[in-house]
């Protein structure tokens, strides 16, 4: 790839609304990126393979529980730090964002949020330095965006629980140390179980040939009558809430970490719009390229704000899941319109490596998908606005 | 060893330049501000190598308003270990100057570091005078700085050679290109600047010079592109209208 040049966009000035300490945070980690994350990406990426050596540097910089107090290994920094972060991350790649989105929100947040005092102590600091990475398992073959239906189980029997069953389109599965999973107790109530790497009956093979997320590991998770300990169970939850407490922390995630990816292809198009010349003046000087750009910095700016005030609600603890869905399915949309203008601005070009638009484009495919789809996010606010439910 | 390195906010290499009060001051409007990265590449990371492998103290100083704490967090989260912030309007090189050499007297420090100059006004003149004013030496452009028992050797690039220079310490030393590496601050760093300490005191010296009036370059003029088969026409532009043989 060619070197980066990327510059943060801020049309509105919402700077002026961050404080130093998250501008800091921020451009700690986009200095990060620029040095560690963009000169490799495109290789891994191409070779699919995940940039495994990344992980010392991403809990350095905080990508892992932020906002996990400080006491259990986290940073206790506030919910707009989180997402800058995450913007950050995924201005370099949504792959190795979601690998720091899985640690902090799927893996992190659900044990400190329902696990016990014994287990946020024995895995929250390790997960916080990477030196245990989690991941987490919701999705089975036939049960995706109707997580109610899964059939993974797991039985009582007397000192330890039994699991059987599959996930599938789990992110760091290959090579996870933990996994936080879901599955249905003896009275079908869904329970979240940390499994462990080890544990007889327990694989995780890779899922290949993906074109999206690329430089993210995808696995399976299988379980052939898996001994759990007991200790294991997270005790303070029960129901579909458990890991919809999760997924509103991840998608929260994702709403701050897709602006990266537009402003990454908006920049790289604004740049390269104004360096191309054809018919004699620069691609930028044609008002059908000015519509373009201009829609996507409106967009973008729309986002930033739109972010800006989730994040203090969520600071406030007042963000409701519509509110998230909303973000999520907003933001990932505005991402992947912007990305698939942004490969066309840069012509045949914009097909290639050298720029990342069509890493970001294809990326963005997987992102519109998980954590809710863009249909499904959308039932969430009709339902939230009408009050008639529209998923049966 | 105990080391004092001198910092200062610039623009951002993005910013759009402009001025404002009839020329004779820069439009602060929408710059963002980052640390001089003469000061923070080089003279504050070696500044932080040198502690690292011969203990003592790093403390940062910097002349201005509230306004620059920003970019002094950031130098404390890379690791500098206290900061001295001289509450005043750094209008011109000896007030600046002053100021740190009035603070440094008497303080016992070993090495003075600064950026070779700011990537604003490029002004080189604030590490020297501060030199000339505790009657100290003075190395100026640095591009390697070690220790040798109670001296400093640095080498100074020349044209296509180098310079070796000693001096003994205390001593004041500017720092060019290839002094260290930039350092990127990680969490535990910006956390630990949390609670770091920002003394803030008055300066002690006014300005002697004033800025009268900027003016800008001029804007680049279009390139004009000569077939290489047509020597003859480059050559007669270069005598007819660049004017240069
Ligand atoms: C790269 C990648 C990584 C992932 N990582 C994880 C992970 O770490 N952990 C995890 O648990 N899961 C993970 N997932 C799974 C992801 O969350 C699911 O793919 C997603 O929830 C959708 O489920 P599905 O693929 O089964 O699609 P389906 O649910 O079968 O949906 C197919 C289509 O039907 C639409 N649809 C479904 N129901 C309705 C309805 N009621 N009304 C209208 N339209 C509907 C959907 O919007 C979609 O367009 C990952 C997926 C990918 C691609």
């Amino acid at each position: 790839m060619s070197k980066d040049r990327f510059q943060g966009h801020d049309y509105y000035q919402i700077d002026d609304l961050l404080t130093d300490e998250q501008k800091l945070i921020r451009d700690t980690v986009r200095a990060w990126v620029k040095q560690e994350v963009t000169p490799i990406i495109e290789d891994y990426a191409q070779r699919a393979e995940f940039p495994k050596h990344l992980l010392k540097g991403l809990a350095e910089i905080g990508a892992f529980g932020p906002y996990i107090p400080v006491e259990y290994g986290g940073q206790g920094l506030d919910q707009i730090t989180y997402g800058l972060i995450m913007q950050e991350i995924e201005r370099g790649d949504s792959g190795i964002r979601s690998t720091a989105s899985v640690q902090s929100s799927l893996v992190m947040y659900p044990i400190y949020k329902y696990g016990s005092e014994e287990q946020r102590r024995k895995y929250l600091p390790k997960l916080a330095t990477g030196e245990l990475m989690g991941c987490f398992g919701l999705t089975e073959p036939d049960s995706g965006s109707d997580p109610g239906s899964m059939i993974t189980n797991i039985k009582d029997k007397g000192d330890h629980y039994l699991l059987n069953g599959a996930k599938m389109w789990i992110s760091n599965a290959p090579f996870a140390d933990i996994a936080v999973v879901w599955a249905k107790n003896d009275e079908g109530k869904i329970r979240g179980i940390i499994v462990e790497r080890g544990m007889e009956g327990f694989t995780t093979p890779e899922t290949h040939d993906k074109w999206s997320l690329r430089a993210s590991a995808t696995g399976e998770l299988v379980f052939d009558n898996v001994r759990v300990p007991k200790e294991n169970l997270l005790p303070n939850v029960e129901g579909l809430k458990g890991p919809l407490g999760c997924l509103n922390s991840a998608r929260y995630g994702i709403a701050w970490g897709v602006i990266g990816a537009a402003m990454d292809c908006y920049d790289s198009a604004l740049r390269y719009s104004k360096e191309r010349v054809q018919f004699g003046k620069p691609l930028a000087g044609f008002q059908l390229q000015q519509k373009k750009l201009a829609e996507m910095i409106t967009e973008i700016t729309k986002a930033q704000l739109l972010c800006w005030r989730l994040g203090v609600l969520r600071n406030e603890d007042r963000a409701t899941p519509g509110q998230i869905s909303m973000a999520k399915r907003n933001n990932v949309n505005m991402a992947i319109e912007i990305a698939r203008e942004a490969r066309q601005i840069h012509g045949g070009m914009g097909i290639t490596g050298e720029y990342p638009i069509m890493r970001h484009m294809m990326n963005l495919e997987s992102v519109i998908t998980y954590e809710g789809t863009h249909d499904i996010h959308l039932l969430i606010t009709g339902m939230d606005i009408t009050g008639e439910n529209a998923f049966k | 060893m105990k080391i004092l390195v001198c910092i200062s906010q610039v623009p951002d290499t993005t910013t759009k330049i402009s001025f404002v009060d009839n020329d004779t001051r820069f439009n602060e409007d929408k710059v963002q501000y980052i640390v001089n990265p003469y000061d923070e590449w080089y003279a504050l990371v070696r500044a932080l190598e040198l502690k690292e492998t011969l203990g003592g103290n790093v403390t940062i100083i910097t002349v201005g308003t509230s306004a620059v704490d920003a970019v002094i967090r950031k130098a404390l989260a890379i690791g500098a270990d206290d900061a001295v912030r001289i509450d005043m309007d750094p209008s011109d090189a000896f007030s600046v100057a002053k100021s740190i050499a009035d603070y440094a007297t008497g303080k016992g420090y070993d090495i003075i570091l600064a950026g070779k100059e700011t990537i604003d006004y490029n002004g080189s003149e604030v590490p020297g005078m501060i030199a000339a004013l505790l009657n100290l030496p003075f190395i100026a452009l640095g591009s390697k700085l070690d220790i040798e028992g109670n001296s400093a050797v640095v080498e100074v690039e020349l044209d296509g050679g180098i310079e070796v220079i000693k001096t003994t310490l205390p001593a004041v030393i500017s720092a060019a290109k290839g002094m260290a590496e930039a350092r990127i601050p990680n969490m535990r760093g910006i956390m630990a600047a949390r609670t770091k300490n920002i003394e803030v005191i008055p300066g002690t010296a006014s300005a002697l010079v004033g800025v009268k009036k900027f003016t800008l370059p001029n804007a680049k003029s279009a390139v004009k592109l000569i077939d290489p088969d047509n020597m003859d026409q480059l050559v007669e532009l270069l005598h007819s209208e660049a004017k240069v043989i």
